[in-house]
């Protein structure tokens, strides 16, 4: 499958990620690259196979919801990027 | 005697017998970083102002009688994805250059229970998205045998600590082959235990179905040793594997005596460096000799599980990286006015090329109408392959193959050529996407004098088996 320009676009926009004018054509060139390696895929006998989704037999883990302070609110909220007294600044959701 | 030289059994044997101190052994270490970092780059942070504090602590406690623990005060390194509590973790990203970790990962609790220190966290690729280290943000790891050469990776900044003794021993992660293949390009010995042997909390995840912390090690007693250490059921990690705990010490039998070993011909077909294969040769010989039975196999599935890889990978990582959106914690761009700003600018300067590629391939193989054509049919093929190791398992005890086609190649060689980057991971890959374990030890140099890695593969929870084929190969090249 050819990826188009508007495509890789597109998906980036999907994933939050910006791709420069000049940097267009590399990442075109690298994902067909990719894309076209992958296609490999097609080839294999996997017709009367089912999926794997993780890596054992996919099966529920569960345990009680028992609350636990964190030992360390300091070291949490000293990673924030932007703060307030305690809280995260971000802009003006609502206008 | 050069401390720095010893494996860790035989620094505990020298600690028990009194021929050495805890202290000595630290600043043997710490003298050793200063000596060969600038050369090697090995490491993002080096705690080593910290260490030398615990071992006097840890000394004194010795000393006293308060600790008794064959490990107590052995250093190690630590590859930069895995948490401790008040130290930067920044995963060789720009994207968590700041960030000081609140907590340990579990493996760090296990070794602080044994009183190890670490003596700072190791370079790796981006996220662990690499096969050189290359991809760091922070610098360019060389590889100690040749400084002109890549380390491998993505552990490459614990391979190369390892490899020039400026640790005894390291903890990385191995996500398609990120312990074997840099252990083998850099002459030590690299284990990626079964998926679920070891606790992945505080891991910062890349591809959750495949990630696996692993050592690095001088030798496969250390590795044994080690995996005592970190294996184990963790509440923590809803894919740790509830099982009784064993002792990896006592399976290195120096025996291998009928012990049946398949190697695949399709792993030693055109891609592989012809003085690879002739390492091999003879090291499969050297199992008939030692009493093995060696048979050649077919495992037609090394192509398709590269493939397969890039996709779940890929797919795995763009889910896994959406939470770096530079709110709570990481990088933020000062260049925004609203929240989708925030978002879209932060992850665009805080992530590296190739973090970036992958996240927009497995957003492109998730998306709706591919789906179908990659993702889904990924998925079969981790069928097919994990069926295919069983029905070899079924017959055989270990999987003997290359761990990379090639030997450690030039710094720069791969960085222009994504995809040849990827095909250098395809005797490992497989491994992870049927959760296997798989070992990679020394077998030989090329006409450069680089390292040659062979790779063991074993049934799932059998790292017994493995390690005690690779101690055997070990002891027989010794002696």
């Amino acid at each position: 499958m050819e990826v188009k320009k508007e495509e890789l676009l597109h998906i980036a926009n999907l994933a939050k990620l910006e791709i420069k004018d000049e940097e267009i054509d590399k990442y075109l060139l690298n994902l067909q690259d990719i894309l076209n390696f992958s296609n490999i895929v097609n080839n294999a006998p996997i017709d009367d196979l089912k999926e794997t989704i993780g890596e054992r037999d996919s099966y529920n883990v569960f345990r009680k919801d028992n609350i636990k302070v964190f030992d360390d609110m300091n070291g949490i909220v000293d990673n924030f990027p932007e703060k307030q007294e305690n809280m995260i600044k971000v802009p003006r959701v609502v206008q | 005697m050069d401390i720095v030289k010893l494996t860790v059994h035989e620094l505990i044997e020298k600690l028990q017998n009194k021929e050495i101190t805890i202290s000595e052994i630290n600043n043997s270490y710490i003298n050793r970083i200063k000596e060969k970092e600038d050369d090697v780059q090995a490491f993002i942070t080096l705690t080593t102002e910290e260490a030398l504090k615990k071992s006097d602590i840890i000394e004194k406690k010795v000393n006293s009688g308060e600790i008794n623990d064959i490990l107590a005060g052995i250093p190690i390194g630590i590859k930069d994805n895995i948490c401790i509590k008040n130290v930067k973790t920044t995963c060789a990203s720009k994207m968590l250059e700041n960030f000081v970790a609140p907590y340990n990962a579990t493996v760090i609790e296990k070794l602080n229970d044994r009183n190890l220190i670490c003596l700072g966290k190791t370079n790796m690729d981006e996220f662990a998205m690499g096969s050189s280290t290359e991809t760091s943000y922070y610098k360019k790891t060389r590889n100690p045998v040749d400084l002109s050469r890549v380390p491998g990776g993505s552990s490459g900044g614990s391979a190369a600590a390892v490899a020039s003794n400026m640790v005894p021993w390291a903890l990385g992660s191995d996500t398609g082959g990120s312990i074997r293949q840099p252990a083998s390009f850099c002459g030590v010995v690299g284990l990626k235990p079964t998926y679920g042997l070891v606790s992945r909390y505080g891991l910062i995840a890349f591809a959750s179905s495949l990630d696996q912390i692993g050592t690095f090690t001088k030798d496969v007693q250390d590795a044994s040793i080690l995996l005592n250490v970190i294996s184990g059921y963790d509440v923590k990690d809803s894919t740790s594997a509830n099982i009784e705990k064993k002792d990896y010490t006592k399976c290195l039998k120096n025996n291998v005596t009928g012990l049946k070993i398949a190697v695949p011909k399709e792993f030693f077909g055109d891609g592989i460096n012809s003085e690879v294969k002739k390492a091999l040769e003879i090291a499969i010989n050297k199992y008939k000799e030692l009493g093995a039975i060696v048979e050649e196999i077919s495992l037609d599935i090394a192509n398709y599980a590269l493939a397969t890889y890039y996709i779940i990978a890929c797919a795995e990582a763009s889910s896994n990286l959406g939470r770096f959106d530079g709110i709570r914690y990481g990088y933020r761009s000062k260049d925004y006015t609203n929240l989708k700003d925030i978002y879209t600018k932060s992850r665009s300067e805080g992530f590296g090329d190739e973090v970036k590629r992958r996240i927009i391939l497995g957003t492109y193989v998730l998306s709706s109408g591919y789906y179908d054509a990659y993702y889904k049919k990924a998925q079969k093929v981790r069928t097919l392959v994990k069926n295919e190791f069983n029905k070899v398992f079924e017959k055989y005890d270990v999987i003997l193959t290359p761990t990379s086609p090639t030997t450690a190649f030039k710094l720069g060689e791969k960085s222009d050529n994504p995809l040849e980057m990827y095909l250098s991971d395809i005797c490992t890959v497989s491994v992870n996407i049927a959760g296997l374990p798989g070992i990679s030890i020394p077998c030989g140099v090329d006409s450069n004098n680089m390292p040659i890695g062979m790779q063991l593969i074993g049934n799932h929870f059998d790292e017994e088996t493995i390690l005690n084929a690779a101690y055997t190969f070990e002891q027989s090249a010794n002696n």
